[in-house]
């Protein structure tokens, strides 16, 4: 089986049911990536498969139909994403487990909608939990990435 | 971890002490009153090393859990301010578990003493409880105290070492110290020569630290009172911090466990045979009250350890939750455990009154739901024990996965990595227990053991349930009479069994806080904690007594006010008048921020609460909408004094973080038990605020008390009661049973 993952194909040979959270973290290594719940009640493992967000806990390896880009490399090396800008200047994340979730969804979000309404965001992202309510620092920082990203 | 074993290894050293790539700086304390007989064994707390001078900036040492609360940053600029170094230089790291970074805080906490009432506690705190603390050694984080305690603490670790690189300059340069000033990590001399305090470090680890170093002018503060980047932030959002599910070691395995869901019940018999020929399944470990499969991956793990059959006996309390209400209400028929406050006569004010109000409020058992599932990672090799977990405990860990493993406490070493949230959960230990029992099954190979969500919904030690019975009388001017009663389980109680095999008699002050310490100058005012006996698994949960007493407390203060024509917010400015001026403020300004004066819009309702908790006085105001499909939270509006404000961005995101969290109990938050078992297993059925739930929160710091308090847990207790409050404002019920969500719908 061949899995494309941040710009490297693998040849990986795990069971096809197991979930692509699994297979990033305990056979890759990418422990950006987090388990929260492992029934995609939560978004703390969402991912982008050809730059659209999945969940990667309910997401069996076999059935991965594009490439696949964790938080690990959303940004080239060394650079930050304009979203995870955002976050560093709202100063977003508390624990920040949550977060790779969040700025996964969020990137993927402004990558189509480089204007979303309030309304955008509640629907892009009130599927990944944040106990710490982040929640309005979030917001924010997803106006003004998109703000930049506009300017840009 | 090569660079942590490194600094564990410095604190065996004594005295200020160089060593290779770095200098550990010591600060200790004495006691300043000679008097006590107890001080001079006071040799345990020999050093304090708090600060690391590396060849490219210096690493403080900030031995508090880092669960989300920014305070390794906070305990890093505490020691940057005095230290004089330029902020971008600086690092944190948790450090080794240490009797040395006691948290007297938290002992504090637990006094039976009504803070606001500031005289003879601090008398009495200085005399008796701070020696004891010291003698125990117990490195804890919790009860908000982290800042308060490490506040004077940490700043004199700075400045000591500051006193002692200018020393070192002074014998370099032959100039008299009084010459000389620092600045961002430099000793400066009168005509301008610059000596780092990288070169300077090994001359002065032989200079004897002051024991009393002078602190700066607070007027003169570079970071402390301002907003600083987190020293995390950046890790956190690259995807590059490590929590301690994300421990990688060589050749590593990886562990699922099932215990008990009828909890504390005994594991009868069980099969694995189907689980022995999964795949990537290395072992199946009999943990006494369950079972771990060790295996190849995480995945692999869980799957296996879904098949094995286990036969499970009975919990050791009544198997439903109206049963075990019906415990927790019996609880009534007994003496109460303390009366901690009893104001005038309140039984005669009370049966001498027309008009008694009588109410019986309700709460349910919580899961904690840290975001990232409990998980250890253990390493038993050589006879010597590792331990990768995020904690809030690290030295009571420590031995209990020494006594375990059968080895001294020196030969278990316990790494403390960044936690995905703690909030009470991370200060117990039986997760890293079943991971100390896994790795002695496998010596020599590391065992990662993650829970699933399901197991650690179904195994917490929950926010007790609770009922509060309460009375009332209230006149053209406010209350005169106020009784409550309140029975629930004893966190403190089942803290203390577990951690050190038996509880400490006496008066139970977290069954009671957040209604007994309240500055409300009532007339006939009293309060009775009574202990439930139940074997229900409770523990600490943000905010402890507060989080169910303040939901009671100040609906009951708004009935009082309803049934009195009286406006709840000047009935409280006027009960606090002459009680307590800095929590008269924060309700004055909350009223102000929320334009309490004029009404709100149509289709829209407010409520106010107000708790004291951990030294911050806390005020919310909640508004609420009525929507066609339910009610939603627009704002939350939220005064707080913290006496000195520290990190004021930091704070502000704190205050949100504990409304969110009290908001996600009050809309939804509930474990319910069926057949022994917990009901809950995941976020589908204990949901908490999401992203298009999440109010607007507008805050206000405010200084005016003395000293320095907590301000990671305040912000929660109230915000239950103002939601409740608003509700009442808004359609007229008036819900006594949380969570809320049973009776009315949110959207």
């Amino acid at each position: 089986m061949k899995l494309t993952v941040n710009g490297a194909t693998h040849e990986i040979d795990v069971e096809p049911d197991m979930p692509l959270l699994w297979v990033l973290r305990d056979e890759f290594g990418l422990t950006g990536t987090k388990f929260g719940c492992g029934v995609a009640m939560c978004g703390a493992c969402t991912v982008h498969v050809d730059g659209r967000p999945r969940r990667s806990c309910v997401l069996a390896v076999a059935d991965v139909d594009g490439d696949v880009t964790t938080i690990e490399a959303l940004a080239r090396p060394g650079t930050l994403h304009a979203v995870q800008r955002a976050w560093v200047e709202h100063q977003v994340a508390q624990c920040g487990y949550c977060q790779p979730g969040q700025i996964m969804a969020a990137a993927a979000l402004l990558d189509g909608n480089t204007d979303p309404t309030d309304a955008d965001i509640d629907s892009a992202m009130s599927g990944i939990l944040c106990r710490c309510g982040t929640y309005a620092r979030i917001r924010a920082a997803i106006h003004d990435a998109a703000g930049k990203m506009r300017g840009a | 971890m090569g660079r942590f074993a490194r600094i564990a290894r410095r604190t065996f050293l004594v005295g200020s002490a160089a060593i290779a790539g770095g200098v550990a700086f010591g600060y200790y304390q004495y006691r300043k009153k000679p008097a006590n007989p107890l001080s001079p064994a006071a040799g345990e707390v020999t050093l304090n090393p708090y600060l690391l001078i590396t060849q490219d900036g210096v690493t403080v040492i900030t031995p508090r859990a880092e669960m989300g609360q920014g305070i390794h940053t906070t305990l890093a600029a505490l020691v940057a301010e005095e230290l004089d170094v330029a902020w971008d230089t600086v690092r944190a790291e948790h450090g080794p578990a240490s009797a040395t970074y006691y948290n007297i805080g938290v002992v504090r906490a637990g006094l039976p003493f009504a803070d606001y009432r500031e005289s003879g506690t601090h008398e009495f705190v200085e005399n008796v409880i701070d020696v004891p603390g010291k003698f125990f050694g117990v490195q804890v984080t919790g009860a908000s105290a982290s800042t308060v305690e490490a506040f004077e603490k940490m700043r004199k670790a700075g400045a000591a070492a500051r006193h002692a690189l200018v020393e070192a300059a002074a014998r370099r340069l032959g100039e008299p110290a009084a010459a000389l000033t620092t600045a961002d990590g430099f000793v400066i001399a009168a005509d301008g020569t610059k000596l780092s305090y990288r070169e300077l470090a090994r001359d002065a680890a032989e200079i004897e630290p002051l024991r009393d170093p002078p602190l700066k002018d607070p007027a003169t503060w570079r970071y402390l009172g301002t907003s600083l980047p987190r020293l995390d932030m950046e890790a956190k959002i690259a995807g590059s911090a490590r929590f301690g599910i994300d421990v990688r070691l060589d050749g590593m395995l990886y562990a699922a466990v099932r215990a008990n869901p009828r909890l504390g019940g005994e594991m009868k018999s069980f099969d694995a045979t189907a689980a022995r020929d999964m795949p990537g399944v290395r072992k199946i470990v009999d943990l006494g009250d369950g079972v771990g499969v060790i295996a190849t991956n995480t995945w692999r793990a869980f799957t296996a350890v879904d098949a094995v059959e286990i036969v499970w006996g009975d919990a050791p309390y009544p198997p439903d939750s109206a049963g075990i209400f019906d415990e927790i209400a019996k609880a009534f028929d007994s003496r109460p455990n303390a009366t901690l406050r009893d104001d005038g006569n309140v039984d005669k004010a009370i049966a001498g009154a027309a008009g008694v109000i009588e109410a019986e409020y309700r709460v349910p058992y919580l899961a904690h739901a840290t975001m990232e599932p409990m998980n250890a990672t253990a390493l038993l090799k050589d006879g010597r024990l590792q331990l990768w977990t995020g904690n809030q405990a690290p030295t009571i860990l420590r031995g209990q996965a020494a006594t375990i493993a059968g080895l001294d406490e020196a030969d278990v070493l316990v790494h403390t990595p960044y936690m995905g949230g703690g909030f009470g959960r991370r200060g117990e230990y039986d997760c890293s227990n079943q991971a100390v029992k896994l790795a002695m099954a496998v010596p020599g190979t590391a065992v990662k053991l993650t829970w699933t969500r399901e197991e650690d919904m179904r195994h917490d030690f929950y926010r007790p349930a609770a009922i509060a019975r309460m009375k009332g009388v209230v006149g053209a001017q406010g209350p005169v009479a106020l009784k409550a009663d309140i029975a629930a389980q004893s966190v403190s109680r089942a803290l203390a069994r577990r951690a050190v095999g038996f509880a400490f008699p006496g008066p139970d002050r977290l069954l009671v806080e957040g209604a007994f310490d309240q500055p409300y100058g009532i007339p006939n005012y009293q309060v009775n904690g009574h202990i439930a006996r139940l074997a229900v698994p409770v523990g600490a949960w943000r905010s402890v007594g507060n989080s169910y007493n303040a939901f009671a407390h100040e609906c009951f203060l708004d009935e009082l006010a309803a049934a009195g024509g009286l406006d709840p917010v000047q009935m409280r400015l006027d009960l606090m008048a002459g009680v307590h001026e800095p929590s008269r403020k924060v309700v004055a300004a909350v009223a102000e921020m929320a334009n309490w004066a004029a009404p709100p819009a149509d289709g829209r309702g407010r409520g106010v609460a107000f708790t004291y908790s951990f030294g911050s006085p806390t005020a919310q105001i909640v508004e609420i909408s009525q929507q066609a499909g339910g009610i939603r939270i627009e704002k939350v509006w939220c005064a707080m004094d913290v006496g000195t404000a520290l990190d004021p961005r930091n704070i502000d995101a704190q205050i949100g973080s504990a409304i969110i969290f009290g908001l996600s109990a009050a809309v939804s938050g509930e474990i319910s038990f069926v057949d022994g078992a917990v009901a809950q297993s995941n976020f589908y059925d204990y949901d908490v605020l999401r992203m298009y739930q999440a109010p607007d929160i507008e805050t206000r710091i405010l200084e005016n008390s003395d000293g320095i308090s907590g301000t990671g847990e305040p912000g929660t207790p109230p915000s239950i009661p103002a939601l409740a409050n608003a509700v009442f404002d808004l359609t007229g019920r008036r819900i006594r049973e949380l969570p809320l969500g049973n009776a009315i719908r949110f959207v």
